[in-house]
């Protein structure tokens, strides 16, 4: 049975913050191939190659546990099995796990061979059938966890899922961009996930714009002033609120169509640069302490820091040239903040979205992303603690072809025929 | 005894006298650059006015152990700020329209108030027109030449929102209608037009004919713009004085500045 999640209380003032520690890390490089997966949500083993072996391998290798051939392929696999042994730690030598017992673990055979060792949703019991997921642990490394086939009762509830996941149910959220038409829609997903308070920074109150009687009207939003662009803005509310905030969504954005010869000047280019780039870089100075402080912090801890990105921040979209290269900067800082966030456990969760629905893409074709998908992809991938998140049919075909080849889609991006 | 008569023959002696006796006051008609203080808005795909930003250089700290500095970015109308003719296309070909080429004697000079705040505290689009001129006129004499004019509304204690009164058909505030900024220019000779709002033209400014009448003119015929001020309720209908002198900005076409005014004693 799923122990139901309570609501955290106030927090204790005379109480330390728990210091973050982590589960253990690095195996081999072999190994990260599964937590690339596993930062899609997907389950993936090594499969040979060999036309007379074919068998699937557990864990990572360099070399086929039944043939010594070295031609293994990373595919997608079933994730079903029977779970045919469990077990309870109750202490460890790992700090992580001592803090955390009673800490179940499980054998599960899976049907397409191997039995692998894996962590356990607490419905499970011997002999059932389970599936299992590939996620990333605190560590940034990939684990599976066995799932009861049929979706449980509050199963997102569960002590050793959530540990793995970056649930928005009761825990406190800051979306950075009030004015972005995506604002709304994001709030209004992440407090039906079950948000305790959504924090919505707002620009330049001094500026009317559509949708702040909507954002206002939702109970559990609360409007704070908030500019990317100036840090004292930045600073003065990461002082104010920087501990309250367990989810951080940057979608501040700024966006204009063209590339380098139709601007003729670099104005819009600095704007582009000082929203989606430097605004991230102050957003992370000033809140990012706080977050990996609190990243041990009970029900409510510090857990994701999302970044809401374009899919052209991995290719360049020459008619949103300058906007892409914007993006391109932002996702290398989301690699470096990602690096520095590591130790803590908190997640930075990219998401690559496909041209939006909004009104600088307005003369585009469809598909193009509603605010309602987004924010719905969003909150699934947070709830299903996923790192990167492909939102839109043009953002997932990207995606297949940069993981394809990357100089043969900048060709595509680039070529006179696209053009 | 010589000295004393040298001195008292010297006007400028008299002043420095006058503002350490009290004599003369000066009023800061300058609001604070502040990232928050509202600039023009056009529409979006336009380039925008750069809002006033800050980035700390060094705080006595690693990156600098025994001083303290920024970096500031703005527009040149960003906040109390001046134009110079070139601002505008009608004159874009002036001789000395520059900020760092107009002749300093020209950011030295006497200032008249006319008074429109009532009248702007009923109407968000009230206009200076000609006949409120001829009405101060009546009761302060002919506006002198080459003063600066300013039009008090008492915007300028509007804050957030009510500042610019940005609505779907635009900003509204108050502002010169063409006939009486041409007035000014073509019957009274005058150096340049103040206000406290966000620009020397009135919000729906862009719907006269010509748009912004203010911009159009003035510049046109080389006169000088100051906007986004404050305190214009502590000056004399007439009777002061400002000092106006913009960074010296190579080929610039204004700059924030600080506004100041010798009132005397007794005068606001």
């Amino acid at each position: 049975m799923v122990t139901p999640l309570q609501k955290p209380p106030k927090k204790n003032p005379q109480l330390r913050t728990r210091v973050p520690t982590l589960p253990s890390h690095y195996r081999s490089r072999s190994a990260l191939f599964m937590a690339a997966a596993a930062a899609e949500g997907r389950f993936m083993l090594q499969v040979c190659a060999e036309p007379d072996c074919e068998s699937v391998q557990y864990p990572a290798r360099d070399a086929c546990a039944c043939c010594l051939s070295d031609r293994l392929v990373w595919q997608d696999v079933s994730p079903r099995g029977n779970l045919i042994a469990t077990s309870t730690v109750r202490t460890s030598t790992n700090t992580y796990f001592r803090e955390r017992t009673p800490w179940r673990l499980g054998t599960v055979h899976l049907d397409i061979g191997p039995s692998v060792m894996c962590h356990l949703h607490s419905e499970l019991v011997v002999g059932d059938e389970v599936q299992l997921i590939n996620r990333l642990d605190k560590s940034g490394q990939s684990v599976l966890l066995a799932l009861p086939l049929e979706r449980a009762q509050l199963q997102e509830d569960d002590m050793q899922l959530r540990e793995l996941t970056c649930d928005p149910k009761f825990r406190r959220i800051l979306i950075t961009d009030a004015r972005n038409p995506n604002a709304y829609a994001l709030a209004k997903s992440l407090l039906e996930a079950g948000a305790t308070t959504v924090f919505v920074g707002e620009a330049e109150s001094w500026r009317p714009y559509p949708d702040r009687a909507k954002l206002e009207s939702l109970q559990g939003v609360e409007l704070v002033s908030l500019d990317v662009t100036d840090t004292s803005s930045v600073q003065e509310l990461a002082g104010e609120f920087g501990g309250k905030v367990d989810i951080l969504i940057n979608n501040a954005r700024f966006v204009r169509p063209g590339g380098i010869q139709g601007r003729g000047d670099v104005g819009f280019a600095m704007d582009e640069m000082q929203v989606n780039y430097f605004g991230m870089m102050r957003l992370a100075q000033a809140f990012a302490p706080a977050m990996t402080g609190r990243s041990a912090d009970g029900v409510n801890s510090a857990v994701a820091w999302v970044n809401v990105l374009s899919v052209y921040s991995l290719v360049n979209n020459p008619g949103f040239g300058s906007f892409s290269a914007s993006n391109a900067a932002a996702h290398s800082l989301s690699q470096c903040l990602r690096a520095e966030m590591a130790a803590s456990g908190v997640r930075v969760v990219n998401v690559y979205c496909g041209p939006t629905e909004d009104e600088w893409h307005q003369p585009l074709p469809p598909p193009k992303v509603p605010a309602g998908t987004l924010a719905r992809e969003l909150v699934k991938a947070l709830q299903a603690g996923l790192e990167d998140v492909y939102v839109g049919d043009i953002a997932k075909d990207i995606r297949r072809k940069f993981m394809e080849s990357p100089k043969v889609l900048e060709k595509e991006m680039t070529s006179l025929e696209t053009l | 005894m010589e000295a004393l008569k040298e001195k008292l023959a010297n006007p400028v002696e008299l002043l420095s006298s006058a503002l350490l006796s009290g004599g003369v006051e000066v009023v800061d008609l300058t609001h604070t650059l502040d990232p928050d203080f509202p600039v023009i808005v056009l529409p979006p795909e336009f380039g925008q006015c750069a809002r006033f930003r800050m980035e700390e250089i060094s705080s006595y700290d690693h990156r600098g152990p025994a001083w303290k500095w920024n970096t500031f970015t703005c527009s040149e109308h960003t906040g109390t700020h001046f134009d110079a003719p070139i601002h505008w296309i009608s004159g874009k070909d002036l001789p000395n329209n520059t900020v760092d080429s107009i002749p300093p004697e020209h950011f030295v000079g006497s200032v008249v108030v006319i008074d429109c705040s009532e009248g702007s505290a009923q109407d968000d689009d009230f206009e200076l027109t000609p006949e409120i001129i001829a009405a101060w006129e009546a009761e302060h004499g002919r506006i002198p030449p080459a003063s600066w004019v300013f039009m008090r509304t008492d915007w300028s204690k509007r804050s957030g929102a009510a500042y610019l009164n940005m609505r779907d058909d635009g900003p509204h505030s108050p502002g010169p209608t063409p006939e009486a900024i041409k007035f000014l220019i073509d019957e009274r000779g005058i150096r340049g037009f103040g206000t406290e709002t966000v620009g020397t033209d009135a919000g729906q400014g862009a719907h006269y004919t010509p748009p912004y009448p203010a911009h159009f003119y003035l510049h046109g015929a080389g006169k000088y713009g100051l906007q986004c001020m404050c305190n214009l309720d502590q000056l004399p209908a007439t009777g002061a004085m400002i000092f106006c002198a913009p960074l010296k900005i190579k080929g610039g076409t204004g700059s924030p500045l600080r506004v100041l005014a010798l009132v005397p004693k007794g005068g606001r």
